[in-house]
């Protein structure tokens, strides 16, 4: 079984629209895996059934309890993140600030701060309109541990694909290089780059890929909207050759990609023939290189 | 005053509205434009200017000195991030999963973990006429946005008087970075698309701006182009819709070659004029 992960650096390239496509095409033959849980989209395309949910929970906050609290202070003292706060007289903590280090509990001389363990999201199990099973999550309001949580999801998504025998994991990351990415990586047989020939595109692009590049994994690229900037979109394709990432294909700017998504369909269910052409090359493209 | 320009969804155009607010509002005053999305920053792309200062910055972890150490197993116990591990007669360091809380080099009975810093990131000020720019830049393979975030916005707090507007490019999501670089905010610009994406993630970011009781506006981009669900929101749960930047394959052109698109398009600057005009009221108000 291998894995695909399909990541862009920047944000609003069309990843989703792409790895969506590529679920539709693939199948029962694959699991996908939504692992953008921080703002998770593939669910608008692929029409999941939700049907099964588990709470996710990690990390912790500090609670004071005021009937044994002496208020001498030493809590707020060692807290690096300015989460204890005094206000009229009192030790309050602040929950978006607190980092659940628990350095604070740690030190209350009459052991008036407890640690709880935070409930920061939720992790589905579904069956979509594309006949296969997909793994996704949703993160709690300004939670933190994303990391943690788009492990969680990819190691769901491993189980099933072992149970079910399946060829394959698509997965859709998140944007940034920062700990979702990094987590959505480890393991990936194969990245799926989708850039957009922009200036921003070809920064965040060779950002991220250093980042693959000390993954050690197998790298290819789509260009998007590769027309509204052709010098660009040559400078990219030379950037794929000097580093030795396949060039997948290259899409032109459309408007049906917007439409498609609009009404809730993928690329390869909507009337354009020139973009369902690319895109069915493409996914034929990656299977390819993984067999 | 501190506005923020956040998303949810990425590639929406925060860093876009950014860069054009930034600089027509500082053809009339002075504008101080942060780009707070440390993995990805992009607004250096749009803005031309002379380097005025650069320096690397650090986060704090914790370096074990063998010598000193006994092998108590106090500092693997007080960690919560698995950061500190002993091994045998080893204590090993994590420095990516460390938090830099301090505790267990603070409460090492012997004093075997001094706290040391760690590169993490590089900050760049720039200055143009009216406008200063500050970025900092996330080594590659550093996993946490955070610590550099907050102290990019402390170099920003520290070189500019409150009086003085500052616009700050956030990251996308809803997560920890996106909190922190909104959190200390006077008013939060909510960048979408009108679609069903835009929709789904600003609704996200909707809340997550209420959770942190930010006054906030939202500003369609690519207006024009998907339905009217994003508008029909806004108004159910009462958010100012500042203004629309028409969806146009001409914008997305001068984007690619990292133009600022007022300049060349009337219509934009006529939006981000009333933009400008709604932040005045507010303040004038003296609700931000």
């Amino acid at each position: 079984m291998k894995e695909i992960v399909i990541i862009s650096g920047k944000g609003g390239t069309g990843k989703t629209s792409i790895t969506a496509s590529f679920a539709y095409l693939g199948g029962k033959d694959i699991v996908v895996a939504d692992c953008d849980v921080d703002a998770a989209d593939m669910h608008l395309l692929l029409e999941p059934d939700f049907k099964n949910s588990e709470d996710f929970y990690s990390g912790e906050l500090a609670i004071i309890n005021y009937e044994i609290c002496i208020n001498c202070g030493k809590c707020a003292e060692v807290c690096r993140f300015n989460a204890i706060q005094l206000n009229k007289g009192i030790h309050f903590i602040d929950p978006i600030s607190c980092d659940g280090c628990g350095y604070c509990a740690r030190v209350c001389p009459v052991e008036a701060i407890t640690n709880e363990i935070q409930n920061v999201g939720k992790t589905y199990i579904s069956n979509t309109k594309a006949g296969n099973i997909m793994v996704h999550a949703r993160l709690g309001i300004g939670a933190d541990n994303s990391g943690k949580l788009v492990a969680k999801v990819k190691n769901e998504a491993k189980r099933i694909a072992t149970e079910n025998t399946a060829e394959m994991i698509i997965a859709d990351g998140s944007p940034g290089i920062g700990c979702p990415v990094v987590s959505s990586l480890s393991g990936a047989d194969f990245v799926v780059l989708v850039t957009e020939a922009s200036v921003s595109g070809l920064h965040d692009l060779k950002r991220v890929y250093e980042l693959v590049k000390k993954f050690k994994i197998k790298a290819g690229c789509i260009i998007n909207k590769y027309d509204i900037n052709q010098m660009l979109s040559k400078e990219i394709e030379k950037f794929l050759i000097e580093e030795n990432i396949v060039f997948i294909s290259k899409l032109p700017y459309n408007e049906d990609f917007t439409k498609a998504m609009t009404i809730g369909k993928t690329i390869v269910e909507y009337e354009n023939e020139e973009l369902k052409t690319i895109v069915i090359d493409s996914w034929n493209k990656v299977k390819q290189i993984l067999t | 005053m501190k506005i923020a320009i956040a998303s949810g969804k990425g590639g929406t155009g925060k860093t876009t509205l950014a860069t054009n607010l930034a600089s027509y509002l500082s053809e009339s005053e002075e504008i101080v434009l942060c780009d707070l999305d440390v993995e990805e920053p992009n607004s250096s792309l749009f803005i031309e200017g002379k380097l005025v200062h650069e320096e690397d910055k650090f986060k704090m972890i914790p370096e074990w000195i063998e010598d000193k150490c006994t092998l108590c197993g106090i500092c693997q116990k007080v960690c919560n991030f698995h950061a500190v591990i002993q091994l045998g007669s080893q204590i090993m360091v994590f420095p990516e999963l460390c938090h830099s809380c301090f505790a267990c080099s603070e409460l090492c009975p012997v004093s075997a973990l001094p706290m040391k810093p760690k590169k993490i990131g590089r900050l760049k000020h720039l200055q143009t006429n009216n406008l200063s720019f500050v970025e900092s830049k996330l080594d590659i393979g550093e996993e946490q946005a955070v610590p550099l975030i907050s102290q990019t916005q402390k170099y920003v707090d520290k070189h500019f008087s409150d009086q003085v507007i500052k616009i700050f490019d956030s990251p996308p999501g809803t997560s920890c970075p996106v909190i922190e670089a909104t959190k200390d905010a006077d008013f939060v610009i909510l960048v979408t698309e009108p679609t069903p994406f835009g929709l789904h993630d600003m609704k996200l970011a909707a809340e997550t701006m209420k959770a942190l009781k930010k006054n906030f506006g939202v500003v369609i981009n690519r207006f024009g182009i998907g339905n009217d669900d994003v508008i029909d929101y806004c108004k159910k749960e009462n958010l100012p819709i500042l203004a629309k930047i028409a969806n146009s394959r001409k914008i997305a052109e001068l984007y690619s070659h990292g133009e600022l698109i007022y300049k060349k398009v009337p219509e934009v600057k006529q939006q981000l004029k009333h933009i400008k005009n709604y932040i005045l009221k507010l303040e004038e108000g003296g609700e931000i």
